[in-house]
């Protein structure tokens, strides 16, 4: 049986990730707590809108109400990234080579390692900003569409045109399609490997009854798991087409309560499901098997984040009432 | 569902006008008032609001037209985005206040706490308040439908500066803002010194409490109705806009009006396009009144900007209020009807190119009493 260590945090939780095998909880008002051997926490925005982990260096970004974007170390050291003084930095990305992408407006800007920063900016907001798996490249969701920049290199930017506003982005690991979520309760994708223009090239994924907020991929990308309806939408994503023509698979569907984050298992085809009355589940692919983790609590799950190993999953509360549960118990 | 959706939804102040109208002295009215209350204020440009105490956003206003086919089904993407950021963190203030900018058109803005569905779960949008140039009104309704959109869309207008004009071209001000918005509650105001009573925490989108605040909703025509202080507007106009024009409708206002429809006069100025329709019926029968309402709200609500309305039903002891934006309506029992009170039913729409003779027609087909 699964144990859960609960941490009941003060308000809002934006974000967990585990930096190493310490789980990481950053809340709205810019505190970023962390379980090392005790509770520790290290202050970073005057108000934090948007925290995301970086896989290359295994560091937190953050972007806040204070224009700040921080970079958080495993052992808590904050770094100020960049500043923009006045605007809310609500979309940050990390990519390769520890590039990361942060947006405020119509800009987006991208800080290389070295601290160089490059600027992009769009005809309308941008909603979200990704980075492509390889070759420094990053989409970015904006209304009617999505357009792909290259970073380091002077290459056009591509427009990806699809009526609508498109508020979140993200590629799929193997870099062949490219997802956005929509301001009407849809997912949109594009085959990026197909002749522009192609019928083949647009994938709609619709049928949600609420706003999908929550992506996350499966192990190499075969799936990719969704939320915005009472259970956790899996898209097919492994043949060539991707899910065209197919139905997804629908986990850990309950009956009046909603899916708000889904967090694909690193190696098994298993997502972890968290719900808007603060329960989390997890749920296997092949057999559609449940297995509760986490009874519900004060608030929405915010945000579902796994160890590497997979042992351990944090969750985060819009309540604050966060934890780490011990799949192996 | 959740602690912060059950929680009591912040109220939405939407502050509309155009360039010079007096906004920003609104607003810095409003922050710097003794009312203990914090704002939470989403404005296009910093301008020349004071930004120590209070939280003041930046935002672009950007205009999401929604992919389902129907164009005025439009909201604004931006104040999604931060209302969202706000709300993480409901306990720093009380209300939240969006300053559009002069342009702006308010329709977008307010279908955004209808159509959205996390944000209309958290907040409630108050009222929309315009504030108009009494000086320069004609001028901007002469050069921009954005204008004539605020007015008309407003719950409460600010006749501003009106220590700049006579007491004339005040009046030709004021009827043609009632001209355009009859449902509108006006007052008269210079450097724009206002009761912030009267245009804040006003429930006036709120369908419990709008018509309670407003018992003479519609009314002002009424021959029941004696204007009293707080009808917060000036009948000194007296329906001045139907002398200026030779027209041929009736002239039934004011007396006698039984099943007849009261126009408010045409705009004394020219350039207005908006019109209001002001029906007044008997009891509705519900199987006829809803498909009504949503036929007519499907094919006419691209024209149309606003309605509102109390609704008598037939063997209904509540009264029911509706109210809509385009093709969103609304409705809800609002609260049981008194002893002594006349079981009627009003509703005004307020837009462009509508149909006044279809409208009238189809509404009083609606009446249970019509076979």
């Amino acid at each position: 049986m699964p144990t859960v260590a609960p941490l009941d945090l003060d308000g809002h939780v934006v974000a967990t990730a585990f930096l190493g095998d310490v789980p990481f909880f950053a809340t709205a008002i810019g505190a970023i707590h962390r379980l090392d051997h005790g509770h520790k926490v290290t202050e970073a925005n005057d108000g934090l809108l948007a925290c995301v982990r970086a896989e290359a260096s295994d560091t937190l970004v953050t972007g806040g109400e204070d224009g700040k974007v921080f970079s958080i170390a495993a052992d808590g050291t904050a770094t100020l990234l960049a500043e923009v003084p006045r605007k809310w930095i609500s979309v940050v990305a990390a990519g390769p080579q520890g590039a990361v992408a942060f947006a405020e407006g119509r800009t987006t800007r991208v800080r290389l390692a070295d601290g160089t920063v490059k600027e992009f900016a769009e005809s309308r907001t941008v909603e979200g900003v990704a980075f492509a798996p390889k070759g420094l490249r990053i989409a970015v969701a904006r209304y009617n569409g999505a357009t792909l920049h290259w970073v380091a290199t002077a290459g056009q930017p591509v427009d990806l045109e699809w009526k609508g506003a498109h508020t979140g982005v993200t590629f799929s690991p193997d870099g062949r399609f490219l997802v956005t979520s929509m301001q009407e309760n849809a997912l949109h994708g594009w085959k990026l490997d197909t002749k522009p223009g192609a019928d083949t090239r647009h994938m709609r994924m619709t049928g949600y009854p609420a706003k999908v907020k929550s992506m996350s991929w499966s192990a190499k990308g075969k799936w990719l798991a969704s939320s915005g309806a009472p259970a956790a939408i899996v898209w097919p994503f492994a043949s060539k087409d991707g899910p065209m023509g197919k139905a997804p698979l629908e986990l850990g569907t309950r009956g009046d309560v909603m899916v708000t984050a889904v967090a694909c298992h690193p190696v098994e085809e298993v997502v972890a499901i968290g719900y808007s009355d603060g329960m989390v589940m997890a749920a296997r692919f092949s057999d559609s098997r449940e297995v509760l983790l986490r009874r519900p609590g004060k608030g929405a799950v915010s945000s579902l984040a796994w160890s590497k190993n997979g042992k351990l999953l944090a969750f985060a509360s819009e309540a604050g009432d966060c934890g780490v549960v011990d799949i192996a118990g | 569902m959740t602690e912060t959706a059950s929680a009591k939804p912040i109220p939405v102040t939407v502050l509309t006008g155009y360039l010079g109208a007096g906004k920003t002295t609104l607003l810095n009215r409003i922050l710097t008032g003794n009312h203990g209350k914090k704002y939470a204020v989403i404005v296009n440009e910093f301008g020349e609001i004071g930004i120590d105490n209070d939280l003041i956003v930046e935002s672009d206003e950007e205009i999401y037209e929604m992919n389902n086919g129907c164009i005025c089904c439009t909201v604004r993407g931006d104040l999604i985005r931060v209302v969202e950021g706000l709300m993480r963190r409901p306990g720093r203030f009380d209300a939240i206040i969006v300053e559009t900018t002069g342009l702006a058109d308010p329709v977008p803005v307010a279908q955004t706490f209808f159509m959205d569905d996390d944000v209309r779960s958290k907040t409630e949008l108050d009222a929309v308040v315009a504030l108009v140039d009494a000086k320069h009104l004609p001028l901007r309704l002469k050069d921009s439908r954005e204008a004539e959109d605020q007015i008309a869309f407003a719950d409460v207008v600010l006749v501003n500066k009106t220590d700049l004009v006579t007491p004339e071209e005040l009046a030709t001000v004021e009827a043609t803002v009632r001209a355009i918005n009859p449902s509108a509650r006006i007052y008269r105001t210079s450097r724009s010194d206002i009761d912030l009573s009267k245009v804040l925490d006003q429930g006036a989108f709120n369908l419990e409490r709008a018509l309670e605040n407003d018992p003479h909703f519609l009314d002002h025509d009424h021959p029941d109705h004696v204007c009293g202080p707080d009808c917060g507007h000036d009948h000194s106009h007296d329906h001045d806009g139907h002398h200026h024009h030779d027209h041929d409708h009736d002239h039934h206002h004011d007396h006698d009006h039984g099943h007849h429809h009261h126009d408010h006069g045409p705009s004394p100025i020219h350039d207005v396009t908006v019109q209001s329709i002001s029906l007044r019926g008997g009891e509705m029968n519900p199987d006829r009144f809803f498909p009504w309402i949503q036929k007519i709200t499907q094919t006419d609500g691209p024209n149309i900007l606003r309605l509102k309305g109390i609704i008598a039903f037939a063997g209904d002891e509540e009264r029911y209020v509706v109210q809509g934006v385009h093709m969103i309506v609304e409705g809800d029992h609002q609260r049981a009807w008194k002893d002594g009170e006349k079981r009627e039913s009003r509703l005004v729409f307020i837009g462009r190119d509508l149909d006044r003779e279809k409208i009238e027609r189809t509404f009083k087909a609606c009446e249970a009493a019509q076979a």
